[in-house]
């Protein structure tokens, strides 16, 4: 779900304050500044057990004064993104095998250390996922994830070609 | 605006306390319910500059005074004023506000705030206003600038009092509200974010008159949108077009009237039976401004489970939250009703219903015992109705007694009946009716209180010492908080867990050391003696009646059953 809201002080308490009230869980945020002045975006995920609990909570949001617009595009074609941050132990030995993993992910090495390397990643959650799955086994010291962050693409499919999506999978 | 008041008069000190002022003259507001403090010294200062345009009413617990400007604001139709200061000042106000939340008051409320240098340091009377009333409010500001006051306390004023009514806080940091004004303000205003809809979608106007002409059960479910959209008149030429049975919720009490043949009292957790059968058997619902909650539908399996449901209702987010909605039409109830009332009348095909609940009204009316020495409540009630002649406005707490003025008061009008109804806020009522009072006095104002509820709030007796205003309170004195002890009763094997209090103070003398009318009356005769005068009379009065302590209300539907599954429909 997508809200485009005002870029004031509390507007973030208002948004998850609401969420929790309401007893919804929310898998990940994330917010930022947009192209236009003042007004923010907001992106997040959250699990719904049907419509009629999802129509709910558009409606609530769309309530909040300072909220513009709220979009649920979970059924759209969207671009999404998330980056993580992963720090593993490693040393000169392994290096260069954790190096195989990551290529194929488009992943890079951001800092190293005698005992650790720092891997980015960016994509979707379930590449994230993936990576963070192959990189467990060599001891994941730390790991960040900036939540996911996404909109619709330029160009939605006609219904005939619609191919449901899913954020969560 | 009081006599005498000018914009022009005030300008000459332009302080943020000032500013205020100004916006609020220019508001319309003369009347203010607050409780002077640190943080609001600067404000209280420039209200005393301004002290000829106002009527300010000090009560003595900010509970008071906001539960009054609630009052106040159900029955003159404008909205409640109140001021507190920071810290404990904002916080005694958080269940006014979150009363006024559920039951979609609007009020515009002023706290104090320490000062923008050291909000966040946990200063003196410090609290986070902010954090607090986001949950419980429509909206809330805390103002940042001396320059956006005027602006924030107009949008504050237009949230409130449109589109669905509500609660909105504007928290001002002492130093703002100090400082001199040095640049020129405005108060233009746009939100983007904020465009209710107001007029309704006509496609799905026809969708439910198509409903309607087709119908063989149905029925009208009125709420409190109705009596906020002022659209009672619109509502009684639609239910009058097609000879509707009506039935309406807590709060909607009155937006119909209560003693017209069409009218089927009350629905709910202790409305009447035909009301509930009709919700349960109908084919057609159409609820116009009620937010179907759990205290009218029982369980939601259960509820109307044949029907078509048409809601209308200015807030689209209570469409669908409860119950499914076939006709969603969000509206104003008054544009709505307006536009259904603009579609050709039909003579509807349903004697055979109509004749269902005739003998439902016949064969199931509300009963209680019949009055032997003690007081029984219900006939109480029956009584105060039959002395104010169904004019009064009355006012209430949570509970029995609350019930019973409910099902027993018929409201032929809107606007006088104020109740506290989504957070059953016991000490509402009496606080309540002092701002009924104010907001409307020429009428009789009658506060229905418990023994219980009403000495949470009884110190406002100062209010009516002090003003002389003729609030009759009528306490339901059962020496017991009694709808928690009928589910002790009920549902806890009679394990009466502190729910019998036989301590109490005489209340009589309590009112007499306030230099008020105390009257104790303990029997029938007690009643049908002393009562009327008591409610003719033009000065204000405490009357402690002592009913029945183990009287139930019926009919009553138990947590988790349908409507349909009432206990306590015939003795």
């Amino acid at each position: 779900m997508t809200a485009t809201v005002h870029n004031r002080s509390g507007v973030l308490n208002r948004v998850t304050g609401l969420l929790a009230k309401r007893q919804f869980n929310i898998e990940s945020i994330s917010v930022g500044r947009t192209e236009t002045e003042g007004v923010s975006k907001m992106t997040f995920v959250v699990e719904v057990e049907d419509e009629r609990k999802l129509e709910q909570l558009t409606k609530q949001l769309n309530k909040q004064i300072d909220v513009l617009k709220v979009s649920d595009i979970t059924d759209k074609a969207i671009v999404a993104r998330e980056l993580a941050m992963v720090k593993v132990i490693s040393n000169p030995q392994i290096r260069s095998e954790i190096q195989g993993i990551i290529e194929p992910f488009r992943a890079s090495i951001i800092d190293v250390s005698k005992e650790s390397i720092t891997v980015q990643v960016t994509g979707k959650s379930d590449k994230v996922d993936a990576l963070i799955d192959l990189l467990r086994p060599y001891g994941v010291k730390e790991l960040a994830r900036t939540g996911l962050t996404a909109f619709t693409r330029g160009h939605q499919p006609q219904v005939t070609e619609f191919k449901p999506h899913s954020l969560l999978k | 605006m009081k006599a005498g008041a000018s914009l022009k008069e005030l300008t000459a000190v332009q302080t943020g306390a000032d500013l205020l002022v100004h916006a609020l003259i220019e508001e319309g507001v003369d009347t203010l319910f607050g409780y002077p403090g640190g943080a609001v010294l600067p404000i209280y200062d420039a209200l005393y500059r301004a002290r000829e345009s106002f009527d300010h009413v000090l009560p003595r617990h900010e509970q008071g005074a906001i539960h009054a400007a609630e009052g106040y604001a159900r029955v003159s139709k404008r909205p409640g004023v109140v001021i507190g200061t920071s810290g404990p000042g904002a916080t005694n106000l958080i269940t006014g506000i979150a009363d006024a939340m559920m039951d979609s008051i609007p009020l515009v409320i002023f706290t104090g705030q320490v000062a923008k240098g050291v909000i966040g340091t946990d200063a003196f009377q410090e609290s986070d206003v902010m954090g607090i009333t986001t949950p419980i409010t429509k909206h809330n500001y805390q103002v940042q600038e001396l320059e956006e006051l005027p602006r924030i306390v107009k949008e504050a004023f237009h949230i409130a009092t449109t589109g669905r009514p509500g609660p909105v806080v504007v928290d001002i940091p002492k130093d703002i509200s100090a400082s001199i004004q040095k640049s020129k303000v405005t108060n233009d205003f746009h939100l983007p974010g904020y465009q209710p809809t107001v007029k309704p979608n006509p496609l799905q106007i026809s969708k439910l008159h198509d409903a309607l002409v087709q119908a063989k059960k149905p029925v009208v479910l009125a709420g409190s949108g109705v009596i906020h959209a002022e659209a009672s008149e619109e509502l009684i030429e639609f239910v009058q077009n097609y000879q509707l049975p009506v039935t309406t919720t807590l709060l909607g009490l009155g937006s119909y009237p209560g003693s017209d043949d069409l009218s089927l009292g009350m629905a709910g957790m202790h409305g009447t039976y035909p009301a509930n059968m009709a919700l349960y058997e109908c084919d057609l619902l159409i609820n116009i401004g009620a937010r179907f909650d759990d205290r009218l539908t029982g369980n939601l399996e259960h509820f109307a489970p044949q029907a078509t449901v048409a809601h209308i209702d200015i807030d689209p987010a209570e469409i669908g939250k409860n119950v499914r909605t076939a006709i969603p039409i969000v509206s104003d109830a008054k544009e709505a009703l307006t536009s259904l009332n603009g579609k050709t009348v039909q003579v509807l095909d349903h004697q055979s219903w109509m004749a269902q609940i005739e003998s439902n009204k016949r064969d199931y009316p509300l009963w209680h015992d019949q009055p032997q020495e003690s007081i029984v409540p219900q006939w109480l009630l029956k009584k105060v109705h039959e002395y104010t002649k169904g004019e009064a406005v009355v006012t209430t707490d949570v509970g029995q007694h609350q019930m019973w003025a409910a099902q027993y008061y018929s409201f032929d009008r809107p606007n006088r009946w104020v109740t506290s109804g989504g957070l059953g806020t016991m000490g509402f009522g009496f606080p309540a009716a002092i701002g009924a009072q104010l907001g409307d006095p020429d009428s009789t104002c009658v506060a229905i209180v418990g023994d219980g509820g009403f000495q949470m709030t009884l110190q406002e007796l100062s209010v009516l010492q002090e003003r002389r205003l003729p609030v009759k309170i009528i306490i339901v004195n059962n020496q017991a908080l009694g709808m928690v002890r009928q589910w002790q009763e009920k549902f806890y094997e009679e394990r009466y867990s502190e729910s019998i209090i036989d301590t109490q103070p005489d209340f009589v003398k309590l009112a007499e050391s306030y230099q008020l009318n105390g009257y104790r009356l303990d029997s029938q005769k007690d009643i049908e003696e002393k009562l009327p005068g008591i409610l003719a009379d033009d000065q204000p009065a405490v009357v402690d009646c002592r009913v029945l302590q183990k009287e139930n209300v019926y009919p009553m539907i138990a947590p988790g059953k349908g409507l349909h599954q009432m206990i306590g429909v015939k003795k």
